[in-house]
């Protein structure tokens, strides 16, 4: 058992400087895939079949590739393209191309939950589209988006983990530190584990929360 | 989209217009985006031959179909491990017995939890550190059974509790045991409408065998870095992975398909009276899918 925590008080700083880089990673990538997203979402749903069309291949083309595979192609492929990033932002690019495709499913199936009865109804009392999309259609919409789209970002918080394998100091390289160090690996991927269940479960329970509050009989 | 979509009206005259123009700007600005990226490839040489001859030798095609074999082992063995762990521990999880039902859902809950690469990684550095040698295709296929098997059980577990409490009053009252009651009146109409649900789990797993890569597994994508990594092909990694990643969409893309297709057809059905869980989760689940 003292074995246990003496592996974390020794690497204390490798512990802290990878769930930073972690939290880093998913922040910046979340914004990202909120904004590439929504973009994504606002295309498949608009009137503009060209639009339509792309995204609902970006979308097909993404969902069907392992993130893995992006990361790959980011790392190794785009180089060869006379492209420089460096590691830290391939990983956030990756990760954003990536959960972008399942944030604009969530929104696009998040609009297509309100009746259509709703937005007819106010179109007929004279709204303007601004104020059929800002005081009908997103008001319900949000509330059926919100619990899904925490899922997807609970699942890319645990995708940032592949960016291990491309050289990123986060929170899954700690392991790889560690083989070099000799130290036990049991206790290592425990504290890791542990760590992502801080991170992760007030998440959960917020998300689990939400949708029991925000559950609309339809 | 064939009805009216909830955000607009059948266009009138003016916003045919509108669409219109969006519509040509738009495919412009798609094209400029593809035609960049096409000169980009051309400018770096991507098109030259001699980066794409090796994929004419019968030796890279072989190096390429051993990847994919090992891929397909991998998820192959770990799909039929998950769909086990599923069904015990979503039996335990709808258990009468809390003895049963609380590990079950600890079990469940913790590996849902935790990423997959951390589960890979038990497989993979534990052992290791005590020089025992275990293969690395278990070690990834443990981590892969250990996710899926807690997310497919809570797939079990909702296709269950999908089908109207009436089915099992109904059972009870002409007699039937509870064995006989999971397994003649709620099993065959579960599983109808849980098909498209676990047939998308089982893209999820086979994509998730990427990570392997990591572990040093000698999967498609382990096969695409050392195709692309040869320099008398002039360092072929765009190909490389352009190939690859044609391969993982044609498979993945395949058995999406099929999620879909079972989904539209089971929706139909008039042989389960519960509700068809959709191939791409919406709710709790969305997590499953990413």
């Amino acid at each position: 058992m003292g074995e246990f925590f003496r592996v974390l008080t020794d690497n204390g700083q490798l512990f802290v400087e990878g769930f930073t880089n972690t939290v880093q990673l998913f922040l910046i990538a979340a914004v990202g895939s909120l904004v590439l997203g929504t973009l994504l979402g606002a295309m498949r749903v608009s009137p503009v079949p060209a639009l339509r069309a792309f995204g609902a291949t970006y979308v097909n083309l993404v969902r069907n590739t392992p993130l893995t595979l992006v990361f790959a192609f980011l790392v190794f492929a785009v180089p060869k393209l006379d492209v420089n990033i460096d590691y830290f932002a391939s990983a956030t690019i990756a990760l954003t191309v990536y959960t972008s495709a399942f944030v604009c499913e969530v929104i696009r199936s998040g609009v297509n939950t309100v009746a259509a009865g709703q937005a007819e109804a106010a179109r007929a009392l004279g709204m303007t589209f601004g104020q059929v999309l800002t005081l009908i259609v997103l008001p319900q919409a949000l509330r059926a988006m919100v619990p899904p789209m925490m899922s997807v970002f609970i699942a890319m918080l645990k995708n940032t983990t592949i960016a291990a394998g491309f050289s990123v100091l986060e929170a899954g390289a700690i392991p790889a530190y560690m083989a070099e160090r000799g130290e036990p690996q049991f206790a290592v991927l425990l504290w890791i584990t542990i760590g992502f269940l801080i991170l992760i479960l007030p998440l959960v329970a917020l998300q689990r929360f939400l949708e029991r509050k925000w559950r609309v009989a339809r | 989209m064939s009805q009216a979509s909830i955000l607009y009206d059948l266009p009138g005259p003016r916003a045919k217009r509108r669409n219109a123009i969006l519509g040509v700007v738009s495919t412009a600005g798609i094209i400029a985006l593809l035609a960049y990226i096409g000169y980009k490839f051309a400018d770096t040489g991507q098109f030259e031959a001699r980066k794409w001859e090796q994929f004419q030798y019968a030796s890279v095609q072989r190096e390429l179909l051993g990847g994919l074999w090992a891929t397909l082992k991998a998820a192959g063995i770990a799909a039929v491990l998950a769909l086990l762990f599923g069904a015990v521990f979503a039996s335990a999880r709808l258990s009468d017995k809390w003895i049963l039902r609380t590990p079950g859902t600890f079990v469940v809950e913790l590996f849902r939890a935790i990423p997959l690469l951390i589960l890979i990684f038990f497989g993979y550095y534990v052992p290791l550190q005590y020089g025992w040698s275990i293969d690395k295709l278990w070690a990834l296929v443990i981590g892969l059974m250990l996710y899926n098997g807690s997310v497919l059980a809570e797939i079990f577990r909702a296709g269950i509790n999908a089908v109207p409490y009436g089915q099992t009053e109904g059972a009870y009252a002409i007699g039937m045991r509870k064995n006989q009651v999971l397994r003649l009146i709620l099993l065959p109409q579960a599983v109808r409408s849980m098909l498209p649900a676990i047939v998308s789990q089982l893209v999820v797993l086979l994509k998730d065998t990427a990570l392997g890569f990591i572990i040093t597994y000698p999967e498609l994508l382990f096969v695409g870095k050392q195709i692309g990594g040869r320099l008398p092909f002039g360092l072929p990694y765009v190909p490389a992975y352009l190939v690859v990643g044609a391969m993982y969409i044609a498979i993945c893309g395949a058995l999406s398909v099929l999620a879909w297709w079972l989904q539209k057809r089971m929706g139909r059905s008039r042989r389960t009276a519960a509700k068809v869980l959709p191939a791409q989760a919406t709710g709790e689940d969305a997590a499953r899918m990413v």
